[in-house]
Formats: structure tokens, C-alpha cells, sequence
């Protein structure tokens, strides 16, 4: 039996994200201060090499809101060009994320603690409000933080 | 329940200008955008479609069917056109890829009989997209 149109779902508003791409690049050293030398070697294998490595990131933003008629858009990509850039491009690209992002001192900067760290940035955007951030480490690796509800 | 997606391209042009707003106005808000030729893009349209799969085909629905709903609907308005000028469902609109994206939905959503449209995600750029969806259908 095919799932039948029901008259709740006609009735719900459409809603609508707008999606932009971002690159920045750097590099990081998974290690962690409470384990042992070996263990760190054990849990985080090459990661853990002691001079570091880095990645080209993805950071796929999503923000949703109303569409001004006015300008026909959620908000102006200027504006929120500007804000990715100051809260994360500019304190991330070409940088060592263990020792020049302060959030990294003490938290290991694995994709997922940075993938939550984009978020917490980005979420005080005053445009639109954020749903989502996925980070691509590599084409092979993607992380998604949506806030804690998920 | 399946989601099934099927992509297309089309090429088009657009230009963003508020006949509302002043000619300085227009500058400031649309940039390059409001450039009075126009400019075009390469869009790839993404149509997500959720439905459990038939016991007899094995399918949500055919995606020869979903092709030819595409290209009907789609295609047909919107590829290698002006969009501003062109294309009905866009007039008075600023056809920006949230304003494009959600004519799209409204276009597809009667048109797909066998499971439910349940997103389409439209990119301008691979830089920038857009997606549209029934509120509290929160997409993947």
C-alpha cells in the first residue's frame, strides 16, 4: 500500500534553508593529555603523530528564516559571507587548531569537537537562524552537528 | 520508508532587481546580481521523493516517470530561459534559488502521484543551494 497524501501534511507550511560552502585549511595533532603516551598512540594511530598534519575543511553551513520579498532571500549571503568569515575562516585558515583556536587547549580537535565549536560560533548569527554544520575533513570523512535535539 | 533522489541541470538567467527600490538600493542589495543583462548559471536540481517501494515493481515510483515530470515541468520552463521574464511562476518574485527552489516544490508536489515529494534541494553554484520542504519534514 503506497503512503496516501493526508490532509495535515498539505496544511504545513513549506519551509526553506539556504545552504553555502566554505573552505578553510589547517592542521591538528589528535592527542589527548589524560592518556598515556601509548594509548594516545593506540586510540588515534597517524593522528596522533606529534608534529601534526592538516586537511583541506568543508564547513557546509545551513540557515533557515523567512524569504524577504523584498530581496527574495533568507539573508544577504554578504552578511553572512562576512560572519563565517570573522567567526571561523579568519581564526581558523592556516592555523594549528591545538595551539591558536582556544576552544582546542583543552578539547581534542577531532571533527566532531569541531564541527560542535563551528556551530557554537555560528549560531549567534543574527540573520536567519542556524540549523546545521557539516564539516568535511576529507571526501571520505563528513561530520554533522544540529544543535542537541538531534 | 525510502528516499529516493533524482538530479537534473538546467541553465538559465537571472538578474535580481526591485522595481520597488531605488537604482543606489538595488546596487547595494544585489551587488553583480542586479547587473541589467542579466547573468546565468549552471543549476543542478536535487528532487527527493519518499514512499515505500511498490510489492509488484520493487520501485517508489518509476524513475523514467519521475524523468518525464522533470523535463515536463521543469525543464521545459526553465532551462536555457530568463527566469525573470520567462517563467510565470517567478513573476513579481526576486528569482533568487529560495524563491526558484520553492517554485520548483509547488511545481512538483501535484505532479508526484505514486510516494510524496519530500525536499528539493536546488544548487546555484556548488558553493550555494537551497532546499525546500514541508515544515517539520526535517530533511536528512
Amino acid at each position: 500500500m503506497l503512503p496516501q497524501r493526508s490532509a495535515t501534511r498539505v496544511t504545513d507550511r513549506l519551509k526553506i534553508e539556504l545552504g553555502r560552502r566554505y573552505r578553510f585549511s589547517a592542521s591538528h595533532r589528535l592527542n589527548n593529555e589524560s592518556l598515556s603516551e601509548q594509548e594516545n598512540r593506540r586510540v588515534y594511530g597517524k593522528c596522533n603523530n606529534p608534529h601534526g598534519h592538516g586537511h583541506n575543511y568543508v564547513v557546509e553551513v545551513r540557515v533557515s528564516g523567512t524569504v524577504d520579498p523584498a530581496t527574495g532571500m533568507i539573508a544577504s549571503l554578504v552578511d553572512l559571507d562576512s560572519f563565517v568569515d570573522r567567526e571561523v575562516i579568519e581564526p581558523f585558515d592556516h592555523k594549528l587548531l591545538n595551539e591558536e583556536v582556544a576552544a582546542f587547549r583543552k578539547v581534542v580537535p577531532t571533527t566532531e569537537n569541531l564541527c560542535k565549536e563551528i556551530y557554537q560560533r555560528l549560531k549567534r548569527f543574527p540573520k536567519a537562524k542556524l540549523e546545521r554544520v557539516r564539516v568535511e575533513e576529507t571526501s571520505n570523512n563528513t561530520f554533522e552537528y544540529a544543535g542537541e535535539e538531534l | 520508508m525510502i528516499y529516493l533522489t533524482r538530479k537534473m541541470e538546467f541553465c538559465a538567467s537571472h538578474l535580481y532587481h526591485n522595481p520597488a527600490l531605488s537604482a543606489e538600493e538595488n546596487k547595494r542589495i544585489f551587488g553583480k546580481c542586479n547587473n541589467p543583462h542579466g547573468h546565468g548559471h549552471n543549476y543542478t536540481l536535487e528532487v527527493t521523493v519518499a514512499g515505500e517501494p511498490d510489492p509488484v515493481t520493487g520501485m517508489v515510483l518509476d524513475l523514467k516517470e519521475l524523468r518525464e515530470i522533470l523535463e515536463r515541468e521543469i525543464a521545459q520552463r526553465m532551462d536555457h530561459r530568463f527566469l525573470n521574464y520567462e517563467v510565470e511562476e517567478l513573476k513579481g518574485q526576486i528569482p533568487t534559488c529560495e524563491n526558484i527552489a520553492r517554485v520548483i516544490f509547488n511545481l512538483l508536489e501535484p505532479k508526484i502521484e505514486k510516494g510524496r515529494l519530500y525536499k528539493v534541494r536546488l544548487y546555484e553554484t556548488p558553493e550555494l543551494f537551497a532546499e525546500c520542504y514541508r515544515n517539520g519534514a526535517r530533511p536528512a
